[in-house]
């Protein structure tokens, strides 16, 4: 199938300061961001893209002369396919705390003068999305014609119609749930103690001291990395077999092919993404519960999206953000007589399911975009 | 509910503009017609994934739900209609979502394939399961898992405190009032909570 091509990143800078939710505030910023297709002579066919933990701006097409450089959701956004450029002006952008080139703890704190570090503020969806909305209105776009995300990218479109629900009009949210329960609260933690308590953090400031906290990073990855995967497609995967004819019969050495995987996962892991960025997207993650501020009821809290239409869809097999969280959040929507279509996909490959190209799940996606074009 | 003038006949059951739920909605095709032609708005509960497919594509709500696990996402009494529509016989739990269907909206619309049409009877009494439009599997491969006739549904629904406010029967699409348990391949009662205000 057609991709997008060739693409360039680009950058936009900020001079008014953005105040988050902690009561901080990011004195100036930059975000990086890349656009695919035309926006139409009315600005009506924007789609705005939300990334998910370890995702960037890179939503679709390659970097010129890279090998293997495709965005990450290539397979859902281009020319011809369900989120298709040859219709929609779709925006993907890299989140405040990032390490993908967007404002984050790498770059320097203008107050020191050093590079941010963990006095990075810490950043939440609620403030992702105040960031996207400016560079969204700098790009000349007074409403979207929806936004998409999975996962942590879902909670940022669920989050979009609460804090700006007269400036886009579809929400799409894949693979996530209203708030983190203690389980997943639970696997953040373990992450990052990994990273913290790795010699090589120096509180943070490893920058300046030439280190990366890499083992930590590696953990934390490989924590992270089993939440993605269902039971079932580990053992179709991986099972018990062995990298070697024969039991190694030690403690530190790989035995088991799932070893391996798991190790190379957090090797790779550990050589592109920033320490810092992990613990603030985790946090970014536990503190998302917009029924927090009412009272703990999520029907409450999305009575100001009453005017949206909304598609949610969950994995089977999801048991990191399982179908029973996404129905907390279509229930919530029934409860204020939303507009709501919600599809539970059979699919075997866990909360990662939402990145690959299942049939009946793009042929969803690719449907509720047709509906949405017939409107732009 | 696949027939036309079926799906017109139940469509003038609704009132114009009613809050729907349809259980077993399909391909979205009684909705995006009470959607058309009556005002009405809703959702539709589809658990296949073709007809959730469909729904989307024609733009109608629908929610992709076991209706073996109830209704617990829905409020008392938030939908003037509920319909459950040639989905009655494919649930195993039938008192149950009947009660939830009760609950859940003020008036009930139910229709399903009526057992004791007399063609039925005939091949029952020469020793074969009937088949028929209403009834098109074979016995070792049907999808419905529930056979009642018209006269058992009046008396379940009396069972279960269900006040029936309308019920008749369908032949090819025209309203079969006399004799209906013996006459109508298919039932269809209209009924509301007993208790209802």
């Amino acid at each position: 199938m057609a991709t997008v091509g060739d693409v360039t990143p680009q950058r936009m800078a900020f001079t008014e300061a953005l105040p988050l939710r902690s009561g901080a505030t990011l004195a100036d910023y930059t975000l990086v961001y890349e656009t695919y297709g035309r926006l139409n002579a009315d600005a009506s066919n924007a789609v705005l893209v939300c990334h998910a933990l370890n995702a960037s701006h890179h939503v679709a097409g390659t970097y010129a002369g890279q090998e293997r450089s495709e965005g990450w959701w290539d397979n859902l956004v281009g020319p011809g396919k369900p989120l298709d450029t040859d219709r929609f002006f779709v925006v993907g952008v890299n989140n405040l705390g990032s390490c993908f080139g967007s404002t984050g703890p790498m770059h320097p704190n203008p107050s020191t003068g050093r590079p941010y570090g963990t006095d990075f503020p810490v950043v939440t969806v609620e403030d992702w999305v105040d960031a996207q909305a400016r560079l969204v209105e700098r790009l000349g776009i007074r409403q979207l014609a929806a936004v998409i995300g999975g996962s942590l990218g879902g909670m940022q479109a669920l989050a979009w119609t609460l804090r700006h629900p007269q400036r886009v009009r579809h929400c799409i949210a894949v693979a996530t749930a209203p708030n983190l329960s203690a389980q997943n609260i639970a696997f953040n933690e373990v992450a990052r103690r990994a990273i913290i308590s790795d010699p090589d953090f120096h509180d943070g400031h490893y920058y300046e001291h030439g280190a990366v906290p890499r083992r930590g990073l590696r953990v934390a990855r490989m924590i992270g990395h089993i939440t993605y995967l269902s039971d079932d497609s580990m053992e179709e995967k991986f099972g018990r077999a062995l990298r070697a004819a024969e039991l190694g019969y030690s403690t530190h050495e790989i035995d088991f092919q799932i070893e391996s995987y798991l190790r190379y996962q957090g090797d790779k892991f550990s050589e592109y993404f920033d320490a810092n960025t992990y613990l603030l997207i985790t946090r970014a993650l536990d503190y998302f519960d917009p029924a927090r501020d009412h009272g703990g009821d999520l029907a409450r809290a999305f009575a100001v999206a009453r005017e949206h239409r909304f598609t949610i869809v969950s994995f089977t097999t999801d048991w990191r953000f399982s179908p029973a969280r996404s129905r907390e959040i279509v229930k919530a929507l029934v409860d204020n007589r939303i507009a709501v279509s919600y599809a539970e996909i059979d699919a075997p490959h866990g909360h990662d399911a939402f990145l690959l190209d299942d049939p009946r799940y793009h042929a969803m996606l690719r449907a509720t975009f047709e509906r949405i074009a017939a409107e732009v | 509910m696949s027939e036309r003038k079926d799906l017109e006949v139940i469509a003038r059951l609704v009132p114009q503009g009613a809050r729907v739920l349809d259980l077993g909605c399909g391909d979205g095709a009684l909705l995006a017609h009470l959607r058309d032609q009556r005002g009405c708005s809703g959702y539709g509960i589809e658990i296949a994934d073709a007809n959730v497919l469909a729904c989307i594509r024609r733009g109608v709500q629908v929610i992709q739900l076991n209706l073996e696990e109830g209704l617990a996402l829905f409020g008392d009494a938030s939908f003037d209609v509920v319909l459950q529509l040639d989905t009655l016989q494919h649930v195993r739990n039938t008192r149950t979502l009947l009660r939830e269907t009760a609950r859940v909206g003020r008036i009930g619309i139910v229709s399903f394939p009526n057992f004791a049409h007399w063609p039925n009877r005939v091949r029952v009494a020469a020793g074969r399961m009937p088949i028929s439009r209403a009834l098109p599997y074979r016995w070792f491969d049907t999808p419905n898992v529930r056979f009642g006739t018209y006269a058992d549904f009046a008396a379940l629904a009396e069972d279960s405190g269900l006040q029936v406010t309308d019920s008749f029967g369908l032949l090819d699409g025209d309203i079969v009032r006399r004799w209906p348990n013996l006459r109508a391949s298919v039932a269809v009662f209209r009924f509301e909570r007993r208790d209802a205000p």
